[in-house]
């Protein structure tokens, strides 16, 4: 086991699929010469070329569409869009193209393309570069969704995503690219379906993804030491589809469930989570599930603004002490 | 172009025309459903360009005006036809419809419905084309109206700059649905717009087919051989409305009169018969033997033809799932 970064992580499945298949690609802004905005291909222009490591103009629809159409042969693009924000320029290509050619061709065309993409809000970034997305991406027939909670998750999952036949968007953060983990020595791959159960716990299960898992471990660090309630920790690592077995089995054991996000609440993963607990254990329930998550407002720049408009473990707290009357 | 080519092309288009005619009939009787779009007035286009180019080996994308592209690069005209019925058998088994007929197997990308859509999509194709080394080239056929959209200038750019060998073909019709050309473009002629990008282009005459091939000739000679992209502009009309439901208010009677007089199909016929190689009535026996095809073949197998099973709805959305497993579960081997 490594102790390596997660943007080492991601750079090192890109380097290893692309020595072992010449067919696979990457293209994005800033990605090649000057080596990635996160560093995530870093040292692959040099080693692979400009023919196959490619900088791109900013034309976010143009190059999505370029990667997309690259696909339809066989080649496998991982696209990088610089920050989730500028992903809108390319959903016409990925949702329209990408996520539909397979059904309405019959099965005659598929588009095995990885879009990769920085979310998340970092530290004063201001309305137009502090978009979650998650939740537009979740909804799109054709398309799966993963987002890495940790620098393992981040190597598997682009592996299992480039070699998959169907499109996959890798969702990442900001705020995460310099996080270190454990990553297998050997060749690993992460399922895209599923969910990762982060921390066994009985009395309430607390539901994350990407950053939010981490609120959730810490939550859970203070509901046992300061509370004695055992929280279970499940990571929706897998946004489309979401594990209904999965989410099933935690709520049936725990009974209780809050679901925290960094993405505004409405029609997001805390309504499709509570849908789902809905329609598959809703009599196993002993309280009603509560949602966290950030304010609906553009992001604002004021620091102290900002904060109140995010939540982090302390509001995880707060919701599960709400659940046991506590608070 | 020989004689046999052109008495060849003259057959197909008669098709090519005959088909889209009778899509008009299946739709009033309420056969076809959703948006159809027809293609007479403009094939010399297709026909021209394909000519010069290599059907069934060269990659063709386009819009949602497309059966006569997918025929033209060697789909048969029954699963056309069936694709239109929705039936199982369609080309993209009913999935589709009229906007989105697929062959793969005689490389037709396909056809796509948002307007502009397919611009990047060709450059890709022909950057995979580039990184596997192969002779063919992609050929994008696109509207007037399609080079309003941010897309063209976003794919010209990379497509001069990294060099790929596609072929962006405009059927400038004059028309986007109702807002004609000089409502909607600031530049009527469509080739001055891509010399920005330093892309070499050509216009010229898209109802006449030896003219078309002439400048296709040269147009594909330039990317197959290694030079990069080349835009090729084609004046033509279309005579039906956009679609269906268009009743052609924003144009004149004396407008449409005036471009029939110049009918591709007829243009080459006349030219055969002068050269003493097709009389009139061979013509005519051509033209009913094309509609008897269509009737007791193409029709009568859409007819016939089974719809979907509802089972199957969500067949398709993704890869097969058996296929995935490693990646889905984890569990590579
Ligand atoms: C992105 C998008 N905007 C609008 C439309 C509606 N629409 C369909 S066809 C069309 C006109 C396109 O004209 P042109 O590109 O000249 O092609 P033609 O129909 O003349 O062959 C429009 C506006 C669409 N399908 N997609
Ligand atoms: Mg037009």
């Amino acid at each position: 086991m490594a102790n390596i970064m997660y943007w080492e992580a991601i750079q090192r499945a890109h380097d290893e699929e692309m020595a072992r298949d010449p067919l696979v690609i990457c293209m994005g802004e800033d990605i090649g010469v000057a080596g990635g905005t996160y560093k995530a291909t870093k040292g692959l222009y040099e080693k692979y070329g400009p023919l196959r490591v490619m900088d791109t103009p900013i034309s976010e629809g143009g190059f999505t569409g370029l990667g997309i159409g690259a696909s339809f042969l066989g080649v496998r693009p991982i696209i990088e869009i610089m920050s989730v924000n500028f992903a809108w320029l390319a959903m016409d290509q990925m949702f329209n193209s990408a996520a539909k050619v397979r059904y309405m061709s019959g099965g005659q065309l598929t588009a095995p393309c990885v879009f990769r993409s920085a979310g998340g809000a970092a530290h004063q970034l201001g309305a137009q570069h502090s978009a979650r997305m998650e939740k537009v991406f979740m909804g799109i027939a054709g398309l799966r969704v993963v987002t890495p909670s940790n620098p393992k998750q981040a190597y598997g999952l682009l592996k299992s995503a480039i070699r998959c036949d169907d499109p996959v968007f890798i969702n990442e953060h900001e705020l995460m690219y310099n996080m270190k983990g454990e990553v297998p020595d050997g060749e690993y791959f992460h399922p895209l379906e599923g969910s990762d159960i982060a921390r066994a716990g009985t009395d309430v299960t607390l539901f994350g993804y990407n950053i939010s898992v981490h609120w959730c471990l810490k939550a859970a660090e203070i509901l046992d030491k300061q509370y004695g309630i055992s929280a279970e920790v499940v990571d929706l690592y897998s946004l489309s589809p979401l594990d209904r077995a999965g989410i099933k089995q935690s709520v049936s054991k725990t009974h209780r469930a809050v679901i925290a996000e960094e993405d505004e609440a409405p029609v997001g993963v805390g309504s499709e989570v509570i849908a789902i607990i809905n329609e598959e254990c809703f009599f196993e329930l002993d309280a009603a599930p509560v949602r966290v998550h950030s304010a609906l407002v553009p992001q604002p720049y004021n620091h102290t603004l900002e904060k109140a408009a995010i939540p982090d473990h302390e509001d995880v707290v707060k919701a599960v002490l709400k659940i046991f009357g506590k608070a | 172009m020989k004689i046999e080519d052109k008495k060849r092309v003259l057959r197909e288009m008669v098709l090519h025309r005959r088909f889209e005619e009778r899509c008009y009939q299946a739709y009033i009787e309420r056969k076809i459903g959703g948006f159809l779009h027809l293609y007479p007035g403009q094939e010399a286009c297709c026909n021209g360009v394909m000519e010069a180019a290599r059907p069934g080996h060269d990659y063709v994308i386009t819009g949602y005006r497309d059966h006569v592209h997918a025929i033209k690069c060697g789909a048969d005209p029954k699963e056309v036809m069936a694709e239109l019925y929705g039936k199982e058998t369609g080309s993209s088994k009913g999935r589709g419809g009229s906007m989105h007929i697929f062959d793969t197997d005689k490389r037709f990308m396909g056809g796509y419905a948002l307007v502009g859509g397919p611009f990047p999509l060709a450059a890709g194709i022909a950057k995979a084309i580039q990184l596997k080394g192969g002779d063919e080239i992609a050929i994008c056929f696109l509207g007037d109206a399609a080079n309003n959209q941010g897309v063209f200038h976003e794919t010209l750019n990379m497509a001069a700059l990294w060099k790929l060998p596609v072929l962006f073909v405009c059927e400038n019709n004059l028309y986007g649905i109702g807002t004609s050309i000089e409502r909607s473009t600031a530049v009527v002629h469509q080739h001055k717009r891509v010399a920005a990008y330093n892309i070499p282009a050509d216009e010229c005459d898209g109802q006449d087919i030896e003219v078309v091939y002439e400048h296709a000739r040269k147009a594909v000679d330039h990317v197959r051989s290694g030079n990069g992209p080349f835009f090729l502009e084609l004046m033509t009309y279309r005579y039906r409305g956009h679609s269906m439901s268009d009743s052609r208010g924003y144009r004149s009677r004396e407008e449409e009169e005036l471009w029939k007089q110049r009918d591709p199909i007829f243009i080459l016929r006349d030219r055969l018969i002068k050269e003493g190689a097709l009389t009139m009535a061979e013509f005519e026996a051509l033209e009913k033997e094309t509609d008897a095809y269509i009737e007791n073949e193409v029709i009568k197998f859409s007819e016939e033809s089974p719809e979907p099973r509802v089972e199957d709805l969500e067949k398709y959305v993704f890869a097969d799932r058996e296929t995935q497993l490693p990646w889905l579960t984890g569990k590579a081997a």
